[in-house]
């Protein structure tokens, strides 16, 4: 059973979101994603500065057997991307929620962020996919 | 659902993720895909390859009606067990299937078809078969374990039923031992020395789990692909298809186009295609800048779109992405591969990447 932290916000797209309490977010994939895509081996991040839409692809995770594209759960800058990943692509497996983290965004609409699923409804939709 | 190979069960035990292939629902990894590919480079893994099938192929009619149906020469095998890559081609040239051909003995051969292609590929040798004295005789009663790295012989040894033992252990590469039930290949698809081990169904969970205590690693089609890429060897269906003969696709080798009076199918085709403007180089490509090659990428030189990445991944061994291209005759050596939409460069190299645990190709 893959792991979904109760104090995190998530996609259906599979990217979970930390609010930082500073009107900025972290942006990351789940462990049910990284556990579905196997050993990752290149991350292509996005770059600081860039304007995001919400669901736009902005990234994107390699795995050994193919590439599937990020998207922005929140339209907003992106103001800090994790250059760990460029050496250590590994880190998205090893720990998902922390060492592995992609890109900070700051939120044009923090508000917004409520509107994302909690746990509870992402686990449902982790549990109608399998 | 997708059909079951006879070990699904032992997949399942394992924890493997189970992904639909070919029709089958077959083992991708058992946990790492990359830890996989490294055993089979160091030590040894294995593979359930049993929704490969054998076919045999047997009758006084058998070497004309082989010699007519594969680009490549049954009538050179003379010796018993040994084995000959071949491809089965269409009128057109194009490939139906690729496959390994056994000699068995006056008469009598198996061929080792891909999973996907099996039922195409027996109704076409059934109809090119009519009017010979030859039977077509599909085994699905057997399993197909590949034992593969440079401690695979030594680990699967005493597994062997006792009076094949030595037979398997003295046979030279590309060549195969038999008793009654079991046929044992010297042969794999991963750039290492192995068996490929066809028995009956039912030994089959038997003898891998006798193998997993042996400490031979099970690996998934996960780890299969890697290791094949690396060891330059094509898959059907990316590399090559009904439409996409062997001269386009690094197969050259295998047609045998001598003696001049063996009329096979496709022969007039291939000839044709030998020196058509349109004919491509298929090259080796390894990624010095930073992405992974995928199927389908445009090879660029000079900016301009000269060719396609037919397959391409992560190459374990080599840290880097590797793949198959085919490119414009003359295209140059460092070139670069269009990755969603950024040229990154890359360079020609000739397969394969990765032979016996050693790296061929300068990084």
């Amino acid at each position: 059973m893959s792991d979904v932290p109760a104090d995190l916000r998530y996609t259906k797209s599979h990217e979970w979101i930390r609010d930082n309490g500073d009107g900025t977010v972290t942006v990351g994939i789940t462990d049910h994603a990284q556990e579905a895509l196997g050993d990752i081996v290149f991350v292509e991040i996005p770059d600081q500065g860039r304007d995001v839409d919400a669901e736009e692809a902005c990234a994107v995770v390699e795995s050994v057997k193919a590439a599937s594209d990020i998207y922005a759960p929140l339209a907003g800058e992106v103001i800090e991307s994790n250059d760990l990943l460029n050496d250590s692509p590994e880190s998205i497996n090893n720990s998902p929620y922390d060492e592995g983290w992609i890109f900070r965004l700051a939120p044009n609409d923090m508000t917004a962020l409520s509107g994302l699923l909690d746990a509870a409804a992402y686990q449902q939709v982790v549990e109608d996919e399998t | 659902m997708g059909l079951r190979t006879p070990l699904y069960s032992e997949h399942e035990r394992l924890g493997a993720r189970i992904v639909p292939f070919g029709g089958w629902d077959m083992p991708l990894h058992y946990g790492s895909q990359i830890e996989e590919h490294h055993a089979v480079r160091r030590a040894a893994g294995m593979f359930d390859v049993s929704h490969m099938r054998p076919v045999d192929i047997e009758g006084p009619d058998a070497l004309p009606f082989l010699r007519h149906l594969l680009a490549n020469d049954a009538a050179k095998l003379t010796a018993p067990g040994k084995a000959l890559y071949a491809c089965m081609l269409n009128p057109q040239g194009g490939v139906i299937d690729d496959l390994i051909l056994y000699f068995r003995g006056p008469e009598r051969y198996r061929a080792v078809v891909n999973a996907g292609t099996a039922e195409k590929d027996i109704a076409w040798m059934q109809s090119q078969a009519e009017g010979r004295q030859v039977e077509i005789r599909s085994r699905d009663d057997l399993a197909m374990i590949a034992v593969q790295g440079p401690d695979a012989r030594a680990r699967a040894e005493p597994l062997l039923p006792e009076g094949l033992r030595a037979s398997a252990m003295q046979v030279g590469p590309f060549f195969a031992a038999e008793d009654t039930h079991w046929f044992v290949g010297r042969t794999g698809y991963t750039g290492e020395d192995g068996f490929e081990i066809m028995l009956p169904s039912e030994d089959a969970a038997t003898l891998w789990r006798a193998l997993v205590a042996a400490d031979v690693r099970p690996c998934g089609l996960g780890a299969r692909d890697t290791l094949r890429l690396e060891a330059g060897m094509n898959l059907y269906g990316q590399d090559m298809d009904e439409t996409v003969g062997p001269l386009d696709a690094g197969l050259g080798w295998t047609i045998a186009w001598q003696p001049e009076e063996r009329d096979f199918i496709g022969r007039e085709a291939l000839a044709a295609r030998r020196d058509h403007p349109d004919r491509r180089d298929f090259v080796g490509l390894l990624l010095t800048g930073r992405g992974v090659l995928r199927s389908h990428q445009n090879v660029l030189a000079q900016g301009r779109p000269v060719g396609e990445v037919t397959s391409g991944g992560f190459s374990p061994t080599l840290e880097r992405s590797i793949a198959f291209a085919r490119v414009a005759p003359g295209t140059p050596a460092d070139c670069a591969v269009d990755i969603r939409g950024k040229p990154v460069s890359a360079r020609i190299v000739k397969p394969p990447f990765v032979r016996n645990g050693r790296i061929l190709v300068d990084l």
